[in-house]
């Protein structure tokens, strides 16, 4: 039996089923390799800073050194160390930079809590002389330095001398470690550190001396486990990765319909072949599970290539465009890609009981035919039973019911679950409703009409699921394509107003977080020529739970107290006199995150107190998707006595050019770096240069979903086309040429893409209302305004007609040849 | 009037076969001629040959002073549209049109209007006794009716060349010896000119002539 299915598998194969079949696999194990290797790397770079510690102790802006001596003597307290992390952009030789992280410890301090940290001993001493640093393997390779050599590490590009390696140090880890004192000089502040890590005495409850510990940690500072970093650093780009998971399951499903076209036509084509075995004495079960296993063993050997393809493809882009593909969510870590075992167990797995699944319902019909029936000469192979009328618009009914509730559903642990079911009913609803367009729009058509076109109508009347299984691919394709556009045009173009509202100024000066600006700088600045007005931004994070990433609180001038010069959604909260508490804008991530509602009384550790502010109304901002928060300049000023600032916008005079301002704040020594000063300009162009970068694996994804979609024509045309080749034969023989048998076939090819493009526009639009108001607003917390990007989207539906016809042509070529014309003496 | 002449033919490959060698053949017009051999002798290879649809490695076909073996394909094909008509043994009958348009199709191909199209396909599947079914779908049809409504289309355009390759190949006794008589009859009432291939005596008798395709590829007595 295995044999008889090895060999009329072999038989049945589609090389372009399998190879769709392969791609669908391999983009979404790509996708899952990538960011698994980014991942543990990064996780693995977390455990080494966490080393042993039992409980750390964080800030958003790190902790008063004066803290350590406290902890270190508590009595739950065995060992306490403090380090001091900074992420160093390093000039790499060749060109490029290299973002390294920098460690400040105290050698005999982090011995006992982090280990991997430390150089051998007889380097301890090294490590204690200024201007020594330790590289890890990595590091040390990615900067293509060696013990001796000297790189410029500290602010102002101060050198150190590379005095050996980490051995402990993870393999992909980019780390480089000095003395704690050295750090806080030359790279970060004075008196500053910014962790402490504790490791617990013997027989201590974490619990109990967490909450023993917590008491004593002033405002803004955090206990957290090292499990509650690593939680934050997953949900840092889960909803990233789920997204483009998504895509690529949506192109293995295009992959599947185009199994189940092939599969369909084969087994349609096996009728007499099929019906002798049942006569020579398999069973209809065995028989069933032949055909089923064939499929089955398709989807399992296009999922091996598949995983090989994929982990080929992930060390490519590995190489190529780094670890997060482009969206900057990952930095610091030099991944190397291991076997991924469980996406390529998830996703082969999907891929077998897709194919399989692909080729029941074709075996079933083929299987109803009674065998004396089919053995008779002239019996005509039967196209698989499609589903009547009424129990097909049920289901279009119901499945479009279904995506209608799953959009309602709460995300579930941070995703959109319900949006992506959403989007598989919507996408099956449009393929069933495939074969009535088909037939509706053949019948549209003239009866009287050019010869090859009235033979490609007659044959869509009589078999419309013809075009329900050549055309799911391209509806799926086109459905993605289609969601896709609507849904990066939407983004970019809220982006893009987004950006004018939060770039009002000219230029900006961007401070630096380890340096304060000197007092007079406001007045510097306003003193140069063609400056009329200075605003100062401060910025602070704010962690308000363990197990999210900080919350960017930002205090800038909002004239009237008011949120005019933010780009506000939904009502606000009054102004009320009578109301004490001073007045926030949360960005709409606070709303989803944090529950925050316009009105709401929350309370923000800001300054070292616990301050309770009104929420008075949601804004959008696409900078940060784990939550901001606004207030007055002013207000904070007043509340907090925090007169510093961070950041500062520059309105110039009308007309005045802001390059030359910034060359005259340089030349007036008011601003050191030219760096530190950027146009609004330059960041808008920055800005919607990593929007394009990030979204550029999404372009790719999109144009496999298209090929895959088309092959699915040319693997059904070819197909049918390998079953037709004694019709078309007949049609030599008749007086039919070879061009109105291809042009009976464009028209067979137009007539099938046709309703599968004109569905997957319709879904395609479906699903980005599902992507815009459903998916990013559950993983990313934004909304946006819709942008329809007409001209691109009927630039995509004619190249995808057009490719159809070429793919149907393509697929059918064999029927042109001599092959068909000898075909027609073949007993039939 | 076919006039084959000198024909030669050889099956390309690793070691190349010689079908058809030196063959002459005429067949007059309202002539109904078998020709029969074992298989493989290269018998549909003189038919193919005589419909323009392969060509020949040398020598000359004619039909009614056509020279159809010096026809480009596309030319071929329209002689062939006009004036051929074909009958298969497994009747090849497109399961996807009615009766009716089945046999209208070389009349479609022709240019036919649709009204006058239908109306000869409904007549002539009248003649052969299926003018009640013309609207039904083939799949509804036993083996002799299909092979009955494959000689309605070969004959409905009025051919002047009907060519029948095993045409009862499918059949029972009592269809097979039907389908020789209407072949017969509607070569005698057309005044066409009729090429039979077949392994069956019986068949090959109701022809005007009975010829044998030897293993030396030439025709000769039965």
């Amino acid at each position: 039996m295995l044999e008889l299915l090895c060999r009329s598998a072999w038989r049945s194969a589609s090389a372009l089923a399998l190879l769709a079949i392969a791609l669908g696999v391999a983009l979404g194990v790509a996708v899952s390799a990538i960011h698994h290797a980014a991942l543990d790397e990064f996780e693995a770079g977390l455990r080494t800073v966490s080393g042993a510690a039992d409980l750390e102790v964080v800030a958003a802006r790190d902790l008063d050194e004066a803290l350590y001596p406290l902890l270190a003597v508590q009595p739950d307290v065995a060992h306490a160390s403090a380090l001091v992390e900074r992420d160093v952009d390093v000039a790499v030789v060749g060109g490029g930079t290299l973002r390294l992280k920098v460690i400040g410890l105290d050698a005999f301090r982090a011995a006992e809590v982090h280990p991997a940290l430390l150089p051998p001993v007889d380097g301890f001493g090294r490590l204690m002389e200024p201007g020594s640093v330790f590289l890890s393997h990595a590091a040390g390779r990615a900067l293509a330095v060696a013990p001796g050599d000297r790189l410029a590490l500290g602010r102002d590009g101060t050198p150190f001398t590379v005095a050996g390696w980490l051995p402990a140090a993870g393999a992909g880890a980019v780390l480089a470690v000095m003395d704690i004192g050295d750090a806080q000089w030359r790279i970060g502040r004075p008196g500053r550190v910014s962790r402490i890590a504790l490791r617990l005495r013997d027989g201590v409850a974490r619990a109990d001396a967490m909450s023993r510990i917590a008491a004593l940690l002033p405002a803004g500072a955090r206990l957290q486990t090292p499990d509650q970093a690593l939680a934050r650093t997953d949900r840092l780009s889960r909803a990233y990765r789920v997204n483009l998971g998504l895509l690529a399951l949506i192109a293995l499903a295009v992959g599947s319909f185009l199994v189940a076209a092939t599969q369909a036509a084969a087994i349609a084509r096996r009728t007499g072949e099929i019906a002798f075995l049942r006569a020579a004495g398999l069973t209809r079960g065995q028989l069933m599970r032949l055909l089923v296993g064939e499929g089955a063993l398709l989807g399992a050997c296009g999922a091996l290539l598949g995983v090989a393809i994929g982990h080929a493809l992930a060390a490519l882009v590995l190489r190529v465009s780094g670890a997060d593909l482009g969206a900057g969510l990952v930095v610091g870590v030099a991944p190397a890609l291991s076997f991924d075992a469980a996406a390529s167990a998830a996703f082969g797995l999907l891929s077998v009981v897709s194919a399989a699944a692909g080729a029941a319902w074709p075996a079933r019909d083929a299987l109803d035919i009674p065998p004396a029936q089919a053995l008779r000469a002239g019996h005509f192979s039967r196209s698989p039973r499609s589903p009547g009328g009424a129990w097909r618009a049920r289901a279009i009914g119901g499945a479009l019911l279904l995506a209608a509730l799953a959009a309602t559903l709460p995300p579930f642990g941070g995703l959109p679950l319900g949006g992506y079911g959403a989007i598989a009913a919507v996408l099956a609803a449009a393929v069933l409703a495939v074969p009535p367009l088909a037939r509706a729009l053949a019948q549209s058509l003239p009866e009287r009409t050019v010869l090859p076109l009235a033979l490609a109508r007659a044959r869509l009347l009589a078999e419309p699921g013809f075009a329900s299984r050549s055309a799911a691919g391209v509806l799926a394709a086109s459905a993605l394509i289609v969601a896709m556009a609507v849904m990066v045009s939407s983004f970019r173009g809220s982006v893009d107003d987004w950006l004018d509202d939060v770039l009002p100024a000219a230029l900006y000066l961007r401070g630096d977080r380890d340096r304060a600006w000197p007092d007079d700088i406001e007045a510097r600045l306003g003193a140069v020529a063609g400056v009329i007005r200075v605003e100062p931004i401060r910025h602070q994070p704010l962690l308000l739970a363990t197990d999210l990433p900080p919350v960017a609180f930002i205090a800038r001038p909002l004239p009237g107290d008011a949120g005019r010069a933010l780009p506000t959604v939904g009502p606000q909260w009054p102004a009320d006199a009578a109301d004490a508490l001073p007045r926030v804008w949360a960005s709409e991530a606070m709303a989803d995150l944090y529950g925050w509602r316009p009105g709401a009384a929350v309370t923000l550790p800001l300054a070292g107190q616990a301050l309770q502010v009104r929420v008075a109304g949601l804004w959008r901002d696409y900078a940060r998707q784990h939550g901001a928060v606004v207030m007055d300049l002013a207000r904070y000023r007043a509340l907090t006595g925090d007169r510093a600032a961070d950041d500062f916008g520059l309105w110039l005079n009308e007309g005045a050019d802001a390059a030359a301002v910034a060359q005259a704040l340089g030349e007036a020594g008011v601003v050191a770096d030219p760096q530190a000063l950027l146009s609004g300009e330059d960041i808008r162009r920055r800005s919607l240069d990593v929007f394009d970068r990030t979204f550029a694996a999404t372009y790719a994804l999109e144009a496999a979903s298209a090929l895959i979609g088309l092959a699915g024509i040319a693997a059904a045309f070819a197909a049918s086309g390998s079953a037709r080749v004694r019709e078309f034969g007949l049609l030599r023989h008749v007086g039919c040429t070879r061009r109105q048998i291809a042009q009976q076939l464009a028209a067979e090819g137009l007539l099938c893409a046709l309703p599968g493009l004109l569905l997957g526009v319709l879904a395609g639009f479906a699903m980005s209302a599902l992507l815009i108001e459903v998916v990013n607003r559950q993983s990313f917390h934004w909304s946006m305004d819709w942008v329809v990007p007409w001209a691109r989207l009927a630039g995509v539906v004619f190249a995808m007609l057009g490719a159809a016809v070429l793919a149907a042509l393509l697929g059918a070529r064999s029927a042109l040849g001599i092959g068909a014309v000898r075909a027609v003496r073949a007993d039939g | 009037m076919l006039a084959l002449t000198s024909i030669d033919k050889t099956l390309p490959g690793a070691s190349p076969r010689v079908l058809l060698h030196a063959l002459d053949l005429t067949v007059a017009s309202g002539e109904y001629v078998a020709v029969i051999g074992e298989s493989g002798a290269g018998k549909s290879t003189l038919l193919n040959i005589a419909a323009a649809l392969e060509r020949p490695d040398a020598g000359r076909v004619l039909c009614d002073g056509v020279e159809v073996s010096a026809l480009d394909d596309d030319d071929a094909t329209r002689w062939r549209r006009t004036q051929v008509g074909f009958v298969f043994q497994a009747f090849h009958v497109l399961p996807w049109l009615s009766l009716r348009d089945n046999v209208a199709l070389p009349l479609a191909l022709a240019g036919v209007a649709v009204a006058e199209r239908r109306r000869r396909a409904v007549a002539q599947l009248a003649a052969l006794g299926l003018g009640e079914r013309a609207g039904d779908s083939p799949t509804q049809l036993s083996g002799g009716e299909l092979q009955r409504v494959a000689i309605a289309r070969a004959l409905v355009h009025r051919p002047r060349l009907l060519l029948a390759d095993e045409p009862t190949g499918n059949l029972d006794a009592d269809n097979a010896e039907r389908v020789a008589r209407l072949l017969r009859d509607a070569v005698k009432g057309s005044g066409a000119s009729g090429l039979l291939v077949t392994h069956s005596a019986a068949v090959a008798a109701s022809a005007d002539r009975v010829l044998r395709l030897g293993r030396d590829g030439r025709l000769g007595a039965p």
